[in-house]
Protein backbone atom coordinates (compact mmCIF):
# COMPACT_ATOMS: atom_id res chain seq x y z
CA UNK A 1 0.00 0.00 0.00
CA UNK A 2 1.41 3.84 -0.37
CA UNK A 3 2.05 5.95 2.06
CA UNK A 4 -0.19 9.03 1.66
CA UNK A 5 0.90 11.16 5.44
CA UNK A 6 4.33 10.51 7.00
CA UNK A 7 4.86 12.13 9.99
CA UNK A 8 8.85 12.24 11.05
CA UNK A 9 9.39 13.47 14.56
CA UNK A 10 7.45 15.49 15.11
CA UNK A 11 7.15 17.81 18.11
CA UNK A 12 4.82 20.63 19.15
CA UNK A 13 5.81 23.07 21.91
CA UNK A 14 2.95 26.09 23.23
CA UNK A 15 4.48 29.17 24.38
CA UNK A 16 2.13 29.91 27.40
CA UNK A 17 1.71 32.35 30.47
CA UNK A 18 4.42 30.00 32.52
CA UNK A 19 6.56 29.32 29.52
CA UNK A 20 7.36 27.04 27.50
CA UNK A 21 5.11 24.15 27.53
CA UNK A 22 5.65 20.60 25.57
CA UNK A 23 2.54 18.79 24.03
CA UNK A 24 4.07 16.46 21.81
CA UNK A 25 7.39 14.88 21.24
CA UNK A 26 9.24 12.65 18.95
CA UNK A 27 6.18 11.63 16.78
CA UNK A 28 6.80 9.05 14.07
CA UNK A 29 3.81 7.57 11.48
CA UNK A 30 2.80 6.31 8.34
CA UNK A 31 -0.27 6.71 7.22
CA UNK A 32 -1.43 4.40 3.84
CA UNK A 33 -3.68 5.32 1.06
CA UNK A 34 -7.47 3.94 2.37
CA UNK A 35 -6.34 3.56 6.14
CA UNK A 36 -8.20 4.22 8.92
CA UNK A 37 -6.40 4.89 11.89
CA UNK A 38 -7.43 6.40 15.07
CA UNK A 39 -6.00 7.95 18.04
CA UNK A 40 -6.51 7.61 21.14
CA UNK A 41 -5.42 9.10 24.85
CA UNK A 42 -6.50 10.50 28.14
CA UNK A 43 -7.66 13.27 28.07
CA UNK A 44 -5.46 16.72 27.64
CA UNK A 45 -2.38 13.77 25.76
CA UNK A 46 -2.18 15.81 22.65
CA UNK A 47 -4.54 14.30 19.94
CA UNK A 48 -6.30 17.28 18.84
CA UNK A 49 -2.86 19.01 18.71
CA UNK A 50 -1.49 16.11 16.45
CA UNK A 51 -4.79 15.87 14.52
CA UNK A 52 -4.58 20.09 13.78
CA UNK A 53 -1.07 19.52 12.57
CA UNK A 54 -1.95 17.00 10.12
CA UNK A 55 -4.87 19.25 9.04
CA UNK A 56 -2.60 21.84 8.88
CA UNK A 57 -4.13 24.67 11.26
CA UNK A 58 -0.83 24.80 13.61
CA UNK A 59 2.76 24.09 12.60
CA UNK A 60 4.92 21.95 14.14
CA UNK A 61 7.89 23.43 16.11
CA UNK A 62 9.53 19.97 15.45
CA UNK A 63 10.03 17.64 12.51
CA UNK A 64 8.07 17.48 9.07
CA UNK A 65 5.11 16.10 7.93
CA UNK A 66 4.68 15.04 4.39
CA UNK A 67 0.84 14.56 3.10
CA UNK A 68 1.03 13.17 -0.59
CA UNK A 69 4.74 14.42 -1.07
CA UNK A 70 4.34 17.75 -0.05
CA UNK A 71 5.46 19.27 2.82
CA UNK A 72 2.06 20.59 4.99
CA UNK A 73 2.04 24.18 5.23
CA UNK A 74 -1.43 25.03 5.90
CA UNK A 75 -4.92 23.80 5.54
CA UNK A 76 -6.53 22.90 2.87
CA UNK A 77 -9.44 20.76 1.22
CA UNK A 78 -7.25 18.02 0.26
CA UNK A 79 -7.41 17.27 3.78
CA UNK A 80 -11.03 17.77 5.35
CA UNK A 81 -11.82 18.12 9.02
CA UNK A 82 -15.14 17.03 10.44
CA UNK A 83 -14.65 19.09 13.59
CA UNK A 84 -16.26 18.13 17.06
CA UNK A 85 -18.83 20.69 17.42
CA UNK A 86 -19.54 20.08 13.44
CA UNK A 87 -18.97 24.44 12.92
CA UNK A 88 -21.84 24.34 10.31
CA UNK A 89 -22.25 27.89 9.37
CA UNK A 90 -25.79 29.16 10.98
CA UNK A 91 -26.92 31.11 8.37
CA UNK A 92 -26.77 28.29 5.52
CA UNK A 93 -28.56 25.69 4.56
CA UNK A 94 -27.42 22.42 5.50
CA UNK A 95 -27.10 22.21 1.27
CA UNK A 96 -25.23 25.65 1.10
CA UNK A 97 -22.92 24.40 4.06
CA UNK A 98 -21.70 21.05 1.61
CA UNK A 99 -21.63 23.55 -1.08
CA UNK A 100 -19.49 25.76 0.05
CA UNK A 101 -16.83 23.06 0.18
CA UNK A 102 -17.81 21.33 -2.84
CA UNK A 103 -17.89 24.98 -5.16
CA UNK A 104 -14.10 25.17 -3.51
CA UNK A 105 -13.06 22.20 -4.62
CA UNK A 106 -14.42 21.67 -7.70
CA UNK A 107 -16.05 24.85 -9.17
CA UNK A 108 -13.42 26.18 -11.40
CA UNK A 109 -13.57 22.94 -13.56
CA UNK A 110 -17.53 21.33 -13.34
CA UNK A 111 -20.96 23.58 -13.99
CA UNK A 112 -23.08 24.50 -10.91
CA UNK A 113 -25.69 22.13 -12.26
CA UNK A 114 -22.66 19.15 -11.61
CA UNK A 115 -21.74 20.89 -8.16
CA UNK A 116 -25.35 20.98 -7.47
CA UNK A 117 -25.54 16.83 -7.80
CA UNK A 118 -22.15 16.30 -6.63
CA UNK A 119 -23.44 18.16 -2.70
CA UNK A 120 -27.18 16.79 -2.72
CA UNK A 121 -25.18 13.18 -3.59
CA UNK A 122 -23.13 13.74 -0.30
CA UNK A 123 -26.17 14.81 1.95
CA UNK A 124 -27.82 11.54 0.55
CA UNK A 125 -25.61 9.70 1.47
CA UNK A 126 -25.75 10.49 4.93
CA UNK A 127 -29.16 10.20 4.76
CA UNK A 128 -29.89 14.21 4.99
CA UNK A 129 -32.11 14.68 1.40
CA UNK A 130 -35.19 15.48 3.49
CA UNK A 131 -33.58 18.61 5.72
CA UNK A 132 -31.32 19.59 2.82
CA UNK A 133 -33.04 22.66 3.03
CA UNK A 134 -33.28 23.41 6.83
CA UNK A 135 -30.79 25.51 8.34
CA UNK A 136 -28.62 24.05 11.10
CA UNK A 137 -30.05 25.29 14.24
CA UNK A 138 -33.33 23.57 13.49
CA UNK A 139 -31.94 20.28 12.77
CA UNK A 140 -30.53 17.82 15.77
CA UNK A 141 -26.94 17.71 17.06
CA UNK A 142 -27.13 13.93 15.09
CA UNK A 143 -27.95 15.56 11.90
CA UNK A 144 -25.84 17.95 12.37
CA UNK A 145 -22.72 15.90 12.99
CA UNK A 146 -23.78 14.19 9.45
CA UNK A 147 -23.55 17.20 7.56
CA UNK A 148 -20.62 17.89 8.72
CA UNK A 149 -19.55 14.58 7.33
CA UNK A 150 -20.71 15.05 4.29
CA UNK A 151 -19.29 18.45 4.17
CA UNK A 152 -16.08 16.58 4.23
CA UNK A 153 -16.80 13.49 2.12
CA UNK A 154 -17.79 15.80 -0.41
CA UNK A 155 -14.93 17.61 -1.04
CA UNK A 156 -13.42 14.21 -1.94
CA UNK A 157 -10.30 14.92 0.43
CA UNK A 158 -6.72 12.72 0.22
CA UNK A 159 -7.48 12.58 3.63
CA UNK A 160 -10.18 13.18 5.98
CA UNK A 161 -9.57 13.80 9.60
CA UNK A 162 -12.21 14.33 12.64
CA UNK A 163 -11.33 14.99 16.12
CA UNK A 164 -14.38 12.83 18.33
CA UNK A 165 -16.86 13.58 15.88
CA UNK A 166 -19.28 11.66 17.45
CA UNK A 167 -18.24 12.96 20.97
CA UNK A 168 -20.85 14.94 21.99
CA UNK A 169 -23.75 12.81 20.70
CA UNK A 170 -25.59 9.96 22.56
CA UNK A 171 -25.18 6.24 22.43
CA UNK A 172 -27.80 5.68 20.20
CA UNK A 173 -27.15 8.09 18.00
CA UNK A 174 -23.65 7.57 18.08
CA UNK A 175 -23.57 4.23 17.03
CA UNK A 176 -26.03 4.71 13.92
CA UNK A 177 -23.70 7.40 13.03
CA UNK A 178 -20.82 4.52 13.36
CA UNK A 179 -22.53 2.37 11.28
CA UNK A 180 -23.07 5.20 8.79
CA UNK A 181 -19.83 6.18 8.58
CA UNK A 182 -18.55 2.62 7.88
CA UNK A 183 -20.75 2.11 5.33
CA UNK A 184 -19.36 5.58 3.47
CA UNK A 185 -15.72 5.03 4.30
CA UNK A 186 -16.63 1.24 2.81
CA UNK A 187 -17.94 2.93 -0.60
CA UNK A 188 -15.44 5.57 -0.93
CA UNK A 189 -12.16 3.94 0.42
CA UNK A 190 -11.53 7.26 2.31
CA UNK A 191 -8.48 7.55 4.04
CA UNK A 192 -9.07 9.00 7.68
CA UNK A 193 -7.69 9.65 10.77
CA UNK A 194 -9.61 10.06 13.87
CA UNK A 195 -9.82 10.93 17.30
CA UNK A 196 -11.85 9.19 19.60
CA UNK A 197 -11.98 8.74 23.63
CA UNK A 198 -14.39 5.57 22.63
CA UNK A 199 -12.28 1.75 23.41
CA UNK A 200 -15.06 0.65 21.05
CA UNK A 201 -15.55 2.86 18.39
CA UNK A 202 -11.44 2.58 17.83
CA UNK A 203 -11.95 -1.33 17.45
CA UNK A 204 -14.71 -1.12 15.49
CA UNK A 205 -13.83 1.57 12.87
CA UNK A 206 -10.33 1.51 12.30
CA UNK A 207 -7.55 -0.50 10.49
CA UNK A 208 -4.77 0.47 13.44
CA UNK A 209 -5.34 2.26 16.74
CA UNK A 210 -2.29 4.64 17.47
CA UNK A 211 -2.33 5.00 21.44
CA UNK A 212 -0.67 8.10 22.98
CA UNK A 213 1.45 8.45 26.17
CA UNK A 214 -0.24 10.74 29.08
CA UNK A 215 1.41 14.63 28.39
CA UNK A 216 2.84 16.86 28.46
CA UNK A 217 5.60 15.64 25.99
CA UNK A 218 3.35 12.74 24.84
CA UNK A 219 4.14 10.60 22.57
CA UNK A 220 3.22 7.18 20.42
CA UNK A 221 3.56 4.65 23.19
CA UNK A 222 1.95 1.78 21.17
CA UNK A 223 0.28 0.92 17.95
CA UNK A 224 -2.29 -1.93 17.65
CA UNK A 225 -3.18 -3.00 14.20
CA UNK A 226 -7.19 -4.92 13.97
CA UNK A 227 -7.04 -7.62 12.11
CA UNK A 228 -10.94 -7.89 11.15
CA UNK A 229 -12.49 -7.88 7.94
CA UNK A 230 -14.43 -5.02 6.59
CA UNK A 231 -17.15 -4.12 6.22
CA UNK A 232 -17.49 -4.69 10.45
CA UNK A 233 -21.05 -5.14 12.10
CA UNK A 234 -20.87 -4.78 15.85
CA UNK A 235 -23.24 -7.55 16.25
CA UNK A 236 -21.36 -10.56 15.32
CA UNK A 237 -17.92 -8.80 16.63
CA UNK A 238 -19.17 -8.70 19.82
CA UNK A 239 -18.15 -12.03 20.39
CA UNK A 240 -15.41 -12.30 17.63
CA UNK A 241 -11.84 -13.44 19.61
CA UNK A 242 -9.78 -10.62 17.59
CA UNK A 243 -11.92 -7.78 19.09
CA UNK A 244 -11.99 -9.08 22.15
CA UNK A 245 -8.46 -9.20 22.02
CA UNK A 246 -7.63 -5.70 20.26
CA UNK A 247 -10.29 -4.13 22.94
CA UNK A 248 -8.44 -5.68 26.38
CA UNK A 249 -4.73 -4.24 24.62
CA UNK A 250 -6.45 -0.46 24.52
CA UNK A 251 -7.80 -0.95 28.17
CA UNK A 252 -4.87 -1.92 29.26
CA UNK A 253 -2.93 0.63 27.93
CA UNK A 254 -5.11 3.19 28.91
CA UNK A 255 -6.20 2.26 32.58
CA UNK A 256 -2.74 0.31 33.30
CA UNK A 257 0.23 1.42 31.52
CA UNK A 258 -1.00 5.04 31.28
CA UNK A 259 -3.15 5.73 34.40
CA UNK A 260 -4.46 8.79 34.65
CA UNK A 261 -4.45 10.72 38.14
CA UNK A 262 -7.07 12.36 39.18
CA UNK A 263 -6.51 15.82 38.23
CA UNK B 1 -56.72 77.65 29.05
CA UNK B 2 -57.17 80.78 27.03
CA UNK B 3 -54.35 79.37 24.65
CA UNK B 4 -56.38 76.42 24.37
CA UNK B 5 -59.29 78.49 23.14
CA UNK B 6 -57.15 80.62 20.74
CA UNK B 7 -55.42 77.57 19.44
CA UNK B 8 -59.12 75.58 18.98
CA UNK B 9 -60.69 79.18 16.85
CA UNK B 10 -58.02 79.13 14.50
CA UNK B 11 -59.01 75.43 13.36
CA UNK B 12 -62.78 74.84 11.94
CA UNK B 13 -65.62 75.17 14.40
CA UNK B 14 -67.05 71.51 13.65
CA UNK B 15 -63.28 70.54 14.48
CA UNK B 16 -63.66 71.85 18.04
CA UNK B 17 -67.18 70.46 18.88
CA UNK B 18 -65.91 66.83 18.33
CA UNK B 19 -62.68 67.18 19.70
CA UNK B 20 -64.51 68.60 23.06
CA UNK B 21 -66.95 65.52 23.29
CA UNK B 22 -64.07 63.21 22.45
CA UNK B 23 -61.75 64.15 25.32
CA UNK B 24 -64.84 64.57 27.82
CA UNK B 25 -65.18 60.70 27.75
CA UNK B 26 -61.40 60.41 28.30
CA UNK B 27 -60.66 62.39 30.79
CA UNK B 28 -63.62 60.81 32.98
CA UNK B 29 -61.75 57.38 32.73
CA UNK B 30 -58.49 59.02 33.59
CA UNK B 31 -60.20 61.12 36.32
CA UNK B 32 -61.50 57.30 37.87
CA UNK B 33 -58.54 55.10 36.95
CA UNK B 34 -58.08 53.43 40.25
CA UNK B 35 -62.13 52.39 40.14
CA UNK B 36 -62.78 50.92 36.47
CA UNK B 37 -60.29 48.58 35.41
CA UNK B 38 -60.29 46.69 38.71
CA UNK B 39 -63.81 46.29 38.41
CA UNK B 40 -63.35 44.27 34.95
CA UNK B 41 -60.38 42.45 36.64
CA UNK B 42 -62.68 40.91 39.43
CA UNK B 43 -65.96 40.20 37.18
CA UNK B 44 -64.41 38.57 34.45
CA UNK B 45 -63.02 35.11 36.60
CA UNK B 46 -66.74 35.27 38.04
CA UNK B 47 -68.92 35.19 34.42
CA UNK B 48 -66.24 33.48 32.09
CA UNK B 49 -65.21 29.95 31.02
CA UNK B 50 -63.07 31.32 28.38
CA UNK B 51 -62.09 34.06 30.70
CA UNK B 52 -58.20 32.43 31.08
CA UNK B 53 -57.66 34.26 27.85
CA UNK B 54 -59.14 37.33 28.54
CA UNK B 55 -57.59 37.25 32.14
CA UNK B 56 -54.03 37.27 30.44
CA UNK B 57 -54.81 39.91 28.00
CA UNK B 58 -55.86 41.82 30.86
CA UNK B 59 -53.02 40.84 33.38
CA UNK B 60 -50.21 42.20 30.44
CA UNK B 61 -52.81 45.45 28.91
CA UNK B 62 -53.85 46.23 32.49
CA UNK B 63 -50.32 47.11 33.93
CA UNK B 64 -49.36 49.59 31.43
CA UNK B 65 -53.17 51.11 31.67
CA UNK B 66 -52.48 52.03 35.31
CA UNK B 67 -49.17 53.07 35.06
CA UNK B 68 -50.37 55.78 31.95
CA UNK B 69 -53.28 56.95 33.96
CA UNK B 70 -51.12 57.37 37.11
CA UNK B 71 -49.19 59.61 35.12
CA UNK B 72 -51.88 61.67 33.41
CA UNK B 73 -53.47 61.58 37.00
CA UNK B 74 -50.42 63.09 38.45
CA UNK B 75 -49.72 65.40 35.81
CA UNK B 76 -53.66 66.69 36.20
CA UNK B 77 -52.80 66.96 39.85
CA UNK B 78 -49.57 68.90 38.71
CA UNK B 79 -51.44 70.99 36.60
CA UNK B 80 -54.41 72.02 38.80
CA UNK B 81 -51.90 73.80 41.08
CA UNK B 82 -49.39 75.28 38.84
CA UNK B 83 -50.98 77.43 36.56
CA UNK B 84 -48.43 77.22 33.85
CA UNK B 85 -48.93 73.95 33.18
CA UNK B 86 -52.09 72.79 30.64
CA UNK B 87 -54.30 70.43 31.89
CA UNK B 88 -54.09 66.97 29.54
CA UNK B 89 -57.72 67.75 28.57
CA UNK B 90 -56.00 71.09 26.81
CA UNK B 91 -53.19 69.04 25.42
CA UNK B 92 -55.33 66.77 24.23
CA UNK B 93 -57.39 69.25 22.30
CA UNK B 94 -54.40 70.85 20.92
CA UNK B 95 -53.17 67.46 19.68
CA UNK B 96 -56.08 66.88 17.64
CA UNK B 97 -56.27 70.46 16.10
CA UNK B 98 -52.08 69.72 15.54
CA UNK B 99 -53.00 66.43 14.15
CA UNK B 100 -55.97 67.63 12.21
CA UNK B 101 -53.05 68.96 9.51
CA UNK B 102 -49.77 67.56 9.90
CA UNK B 103 -48.62 68.87 6.96
CA UNK B 104 -49.45 72.34 6.23
CA UNK B 105 -46.64 74.71 5.07
CA UNK B 106 -46.90 78.60 5.74
CA UNK B 107 -43.40 79.46 4.43
CA UNK B 108 -40.17 77.94 6.42
CA UNK B 109 -40.69 79.34 9.73
CA UNK B 110 -44.25 77.97 10.12
CA UNK B 111 -44.92 74.13 9.41
CA UNK B 112 -47.52 71.73 10.31
CA UNK B 113 -45.59 69.16 12.89
CA UNK B 114 -45.75 66.32 10.42
CA UNK B 115 -42.80 67.87 8.20
CA UNK B 116 -41.37 69.22 11.54
CA UNK B 117 -40.78 65.25 12.50
CA UNK B 118 -39.86 64.41 8.38
CA UNK B 119 -37.10 67.16 8.35
CA UNK B 120 -35.80 65.69 11.62
CA UNK B 121 -36.10 61.96 10.61
CA UNK B 122 -34.32 62.85 6.95
CA UNK B 123 -31.34 64.85 8.92
CA UNK B 124 -31.26 61.68 11.26
CA UNK B 125 -31.11 59.68 8.21
CA UNK B 126 -28.56 61.54 6.27
CA UNK B 127 -26.24 61.88 9.37
CA UNK B 128 -26.62 58.45 10.30
CA UNK B 129 -26.19 57.11 6.41
CA UNK B 130 -22.83 58.87 6.30
CA UNK B 131 -22.13 57.49 9.70
CA UNK B 132 -22.61 53.82 8.66
CA UNK B 133 -21.29 54.64 5.41
CA UNK B 134 -18.00 55.30 7.37
CA UNK B 135 -18.03 53.58 10.79
CA UNK B 136 -19.06 50.10 9.86
CA UNK B 137 -15.70 49.68 7.20
CA UNK B 138 -13.77 51.14 10.26
CA UNK B 139 -14.91 48.51 12.38
CA UNK B 140 -14.43 46.34 9.91
CA UNK B 141 -10.52 47.60 9.35
CA UNK B 142 -10.54 47.80 12.98
CA UNK B 143 -11.40 44.27 14.06
CA UNK B 144 -9.47 42.44 11.33
CA UNK B 145 -5.97 44.86 12.01
CA UNK B 146 -4.75 44.88 15.74
CA UNK B 147 -2.40 47.40 14.39
CA UNK B 148 -5.59 50.10 13.39
CA UNK B 149 -7.23 48.58 16.26
CA UNK B 150 -4.49 49.66 19.12
CA UNK B 151 -3.51 53.00 16.80
CA UNK B 152 -7.07 54.30 16.79
CA UNK B 153 -8.35 52.78 19.95
CA UNK B 154 -7.14 55.62 21.95
CA UNK B 155 -8.66 58.22 20.08
CA UNK B 156 -11.91 57.08 19.84
CA UNK B 157 -11.86 56.87 23.78
CA UNK B 158 -11.40 60.03 23.90
CA UNK B 159 -13.85 61.49 21.46
CA UNK B 160 -16.19 59.36 22.10
CA UNK B 161 -17.45 60.60 25.69
CA UNK B 162 -17.62 63.95 24.19
CA UNK B 163 -21.24 65.28 23.47
CA UNK B 164 -21.94 65.96 19.91
CA UNK B 165 -23.13 68.66 20.28
CA UNK B 166 -19.43 70.10 21.28
CA UNK B 167 -19.05 69.55 17.48
CA UNK B 168 -21.87 71.79 16.40
CA UNK B 169 -19.49 74.80 15.72
CA UNK B 170 -16.84 72.75 14.30
CA UNK B 171 -19.95 71.93 11.73
CA UNK B 172 -21.12 75.09 11.33
CA UNK B 173 -17.43 76.30 10.58
CA UNK B 174 -16.85 73.92 8.04
CA UNK B 175 -19.85 73.81 6.27
CA UNK B 176 -20.82 77.33 7.03
CA UNK B 177 -24.49 76.43 7.05
CA UNK B 178 -27.08 75.28 9.99
CA UNK B 179 -29.07 72.39 8.11
CA UNK B 180 -25.67 70.31 7.63
CA UNK B 181 -24.15 71.12 11.02
CA UNK B 182 -27.03 69.59 12.58
CA UNK B 183 -26.33 66.41 10.66
CA UNK B 184 -22.76 66.58 11.28
CA UNK B 185 -23.43 66.11 15.17
CA UNK B 186 -25.29 62.66 13.99
CA UNK B 187 -22.88 61.92 12.14
CA UNK B 188 -20.37 62.33 14.89
CA UNK B 189 -22.57 60.94 17.74
CA UNK B 190 -23.92 57.63 15.44
CA UNK B 191 -20.36 56.92 14.48
CA UNK B 192 -19.05 55.73 17.54
CA UNK B 193 -21.08 52.68 18.60
CA UNK B 194 -20.82 51.44 14.56
CA UNK B 195 -16.96 51.60 14.76
CA UNK B 196 -17.12 50.23 17.97
CA UNK B 197 -19.88 47.26 17.68
CA UNK B 198 -18.37 46.20 14.05
CA UNK B 199 -15.00 45.99 15.21
CA UNK B 200 -16.07 43.81 18.50
CA UNK B 201 -18.25 41.62 16.20
CA UNK B 202 -15.34 41.25 14.01
CA UNK B 203 -12.78 40.12 16.31
CA UNK B 204 -15.50 37.70 17.91
CA UNK B 205 -16.34 35.54 15.28
CA UNK B 206 -15.63 31.91 16.30
CA UNK B 207 -12.82 30.27 15.55
CA UNK B 208 -14.30 27.76 14.44
CA UNK B 209 -15.87 29.37 11.72
CA UNK B 210 -12.70 30.84 10.78
CA UNK B 211 -11.19 27.37 11.05
CA UNK B 212 -13.76 25.82 8.75
CA UNK B 213 -12.99 29.10 6.32
CA UNK B 214 -9.08 27.75 6.59
CA UNK B 215 -9.72 23.90 5.96
CA UNK B 216 -11.91 25.01 2.91
CA UNK B 217 -9.38 27.23 1.85
CA UNK B 218 -12.33 29.99 0.88
CA UNK B 219 -11.25 32.87 -0.95
CA UNK B 220 -10.93 36.07 0.74
CA UNK B 221 -14.43 37.03 -0.77
CA UNK B 222 -15.96 34.34 0.54
CA UNK B 223 -15.09 34.73 3.43
CA UNK B 224 -15.67 38.19 3.72
CA UNK B 225 -19.56 37.47 2.28
CA UNK B 226 -20.02 33.70 4.26
CA UNK B 227 -18.71 34.42 7.39
CA UNK B 228 -17.34 37.80 8.73
CA UNK B 229 -20.29 39.63 7.14
CA UNK B 230 -22.63 37.59 8.85
CA UNK B 231 -21.72 36.57 11.99
CA UNK B 232 -20.65 40.27 12.07
CA UNK B 233 -24.25 41.40 11.57
CA UNK B 234 -25.57 40.97 14.84
CA UNK B 235 -23.68 43.31 16.40
CA UNK B 236 -23.39 45.73 13.83
CA UNK B 237 -27.13 46.12 14.00
CA UNK B 238 -26.58 46.01 18.05
CA UNK B 239 -24.45 49.21 16.97
CA UNK B 240 -26.95 50.73 14.71
CA UNK B 241 -29.49 50.63 17.21
CA UNK B 242 -27.67 52.48 19.94
CA UNK B 243 -26.70 55.11 17.68
CA UNK B 244 -30.25 55.71 16.08
CA UNK B 245 -31.08 55.84 19.84
CA UNK B 246 -28.85 58.62 20.62
CA UNK B 247 -28.94 60.38 16.83
CA UNK B 248 -33.20 60.59 17.54
CA UNK B 249 -31.85 62.03 20.91
CA UNK B 250 -29.45 64.69 19.98
CA UNK B 251 -31.16 65.72 16.59
CA UNK B 252 -33.95 67.58 19.08
CA UNK B 253 -31.04 69.24 21.05
CA UNK B 254 -29.26 70.32 17.59
CA UNK B 255 -32.01 71.72 16.30
CA UNK B 256 -32.76 74.11 18.94
CA UNK B 257 -29.55 75.21 18.33
CA UNK B 258 -29.55 76.08 14.75
CA UNK B 259 -33.63 76.54 14.15
CA UNK B 260 -34.68 75.72 10.92
CA UNK B 261 -37.35 72.85 10.22
CA UNK B 262 -37.48 70.57 12.15
CA UNK B 263 -39.02 68.76 15.71
CA UNK B 264 -36.31 69.83 18.05
CA UNK B 265 -36.35 73.46 16.37
CA UNK B 266 -40.74 73.66 16.76
CA UNK B 267 -40.61 72.65 20.23
CA UNK B 268 -38.21 76.20 20.54
CA UNK B 269 -40.24 78.08 18.94
CA UNK B 270 -43.17 76.57 20.65
CA UNK B 271 -41.52 77.67 23.82
CA UNK B 272 -41.11 81.36 22.46
CA UNK B 273 -44.88 81.57 21.18
CA UNK B 274 -45.48 80.24 24.93
CA UNK B 275 -47.33 77.36 23.66
CA UNK B 276 -46.60 74.60 26.39
CA UNK B 277 -49.31 72.12 25.26
CA UNK B 278 -47.27 71.95 21.83
CA UNK B 279 -44.09 71.18 24.07
CA UNK B 280 -45.60 68.45 25.98
CA UNK B 281 -46.92 67.08 22.20
CA UNK B 282 -43.65 66.97 21.39
CA UNK B 283 -42.56 65.02 24.30
CA UNK B 284 -44.55 62.38 23.48
CA UNK B 285 -44.15 62.33 19.83
CA UNK B 286 -40.42 62.37 20.18
CA UNK B 287 -40.94 59.53 22.47
CA UNK B 288 -43.12 57.96 20.23
CA UNK B 289 -41.09 57.90 16.72
CA UNK B 290 -37.94 56.84 19.23
CA UNK B 291 -39.59 54.16 20.59
CA UNK B 292 -40.71 52.86 16.84
CA UNK B 293 -37.37 53.45 15.24
CA UNK B 294 -35.83 51.32 18.48
CA UNK B 295 -38.83 48.64 17.76
CA UNK B 296 -38.24 48.37 14.43
CA UNK B 297 -34.67 48.06 14.41
CA UNK B 298 -34.68 45.38 17.10
CA UNK B 299 -37.11 43.51 14.75
CA UNK B 300 -34.71 43.41 11.70
CA UNK B 301 -31.86 42.44 14.55
CA UNK B 302 -34.06 39.38 15.30
CA UNK B 303 -34.41 38.18 11.54
CA UNK B 304 -30.58 38.23 11.66
CA UNK B 305 -29.89 36.58 15.10
CA UNK B 306 -28.66 32.87 15.02
CA UNK B 307 -28.54 30.61 17.98
CA UNK B 308 -25.01 30.84 18.39
CA UNK B 309 -25.01 27.48 19.49
CA UNK B 310 -26.37 25.80 16.45
N1 LIG C 1 -2.88 26.77 21.82
C1 LIG C 1 -2.41 26.18 22.93
N2 LIG C 1 -1.64 26.87 23.79
C2 LIG C 1 -1.14 26.28 24.90
N3 LIG C 1 -1.37 25.01 25.24
C3 LIG C 1 -2.11 24.26 24.44
C4 LIG C 1 -2.68 24.80 23.23
N4 LIG C 1 -3.40 23.83 22.63
C5 LIG C 1 -3.28 22.75 23.41
N5 LIG C 1 -2.51 23.00 24.49
C6 LIG C 1 -2.15 22.04 25.54
O1 LIG C 1 -1.66 20.87 24.89
C7 LIG C 1 -2.15 19.72 25.55
C8 LIG C 1 -2.85 18.84 24.56
O2 LIG C 1 -4.06 19.44 24.15
P1 LIG C 1 -5.06 18.74 23.18
O3 LIG C 1 -6.19 19.66 22.98
O4 LIG C 1 -4.33 18.30 21.97
O5 LIG C 1 -5.51 17.49 24.02
P2 LIG C 1 -6.54 16.34 23.62
O6 LIG C 1 -5.83 15.06 23.71
O7 LIG C 1 -7.21 16.66 22.34
O8 LIG C 1 -7.58 16.44 24.81
P3 LIG C 1 -9.14 16.14 24.77
O9 LIG C 1 -9.27 14.68 24.72
O10 LIG C 1 -9.61 16.70 26.08
O11 LIG C 1 -9.71 16.85 23.58
C9 LIG C 1 -3.03 20.18 26.67
O12 LIG C 1 -2.30 20.14 27.87
C10 LIG C 1 -3.35 21.59 26.32
O13 LIG C 1 -3.48 22.37 27.49
MG1 LIG D 1 -9.26 17.28 21.79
Amino acid sequence: MKSLVQIENVGMQFATKKGPFVALQGINLQINEGEVVSLIGHSGCGKSTLLNLIAGLTLPTDGSLICGGREIAGPGPERAVVFQNHSLLPWLSCFENVYLGVERVFGSKESKAILRSRTMAAVEMVHMAHAAEKLPGEISGGMKQRIGIARAFAMEPKILLMDEPFGALDALTRAALQDELIGVMQKTGATVVMVTHDVDEAVLLSDRVVMLTNGPAATIGEILEVNLAKPRNRLTLASDAEYTRCRAAIIEFLYQKQVKKAA
Amino acid sequence: MTIASIDISLGSVETAENVSSKPSNTSENMSTPKISPPATALSVPKNAVAGEIAGRAIRTILPPLIGFALLIGIWAIVSMKNKGIPTPEVVWNAAVVLFSDPFYSNGPNDQGIGWNILSSLKRVAIGFGFAAAVGIPMGFLLGRFDFLNKALDPIISLLRPVSPLAWLPIGLLVFKRADPAATWTIFICSIWPMILNTAQGVQRVPQDYLNVARVLNLSEWKVITKILFPSVLPYMLTGIRLSIGTAWLVIVAAEMLTGGVGIGFWVWDEWNNLKVEHIIIAIFVIGIVGLLLEQGLLLIARRFSYDSNS
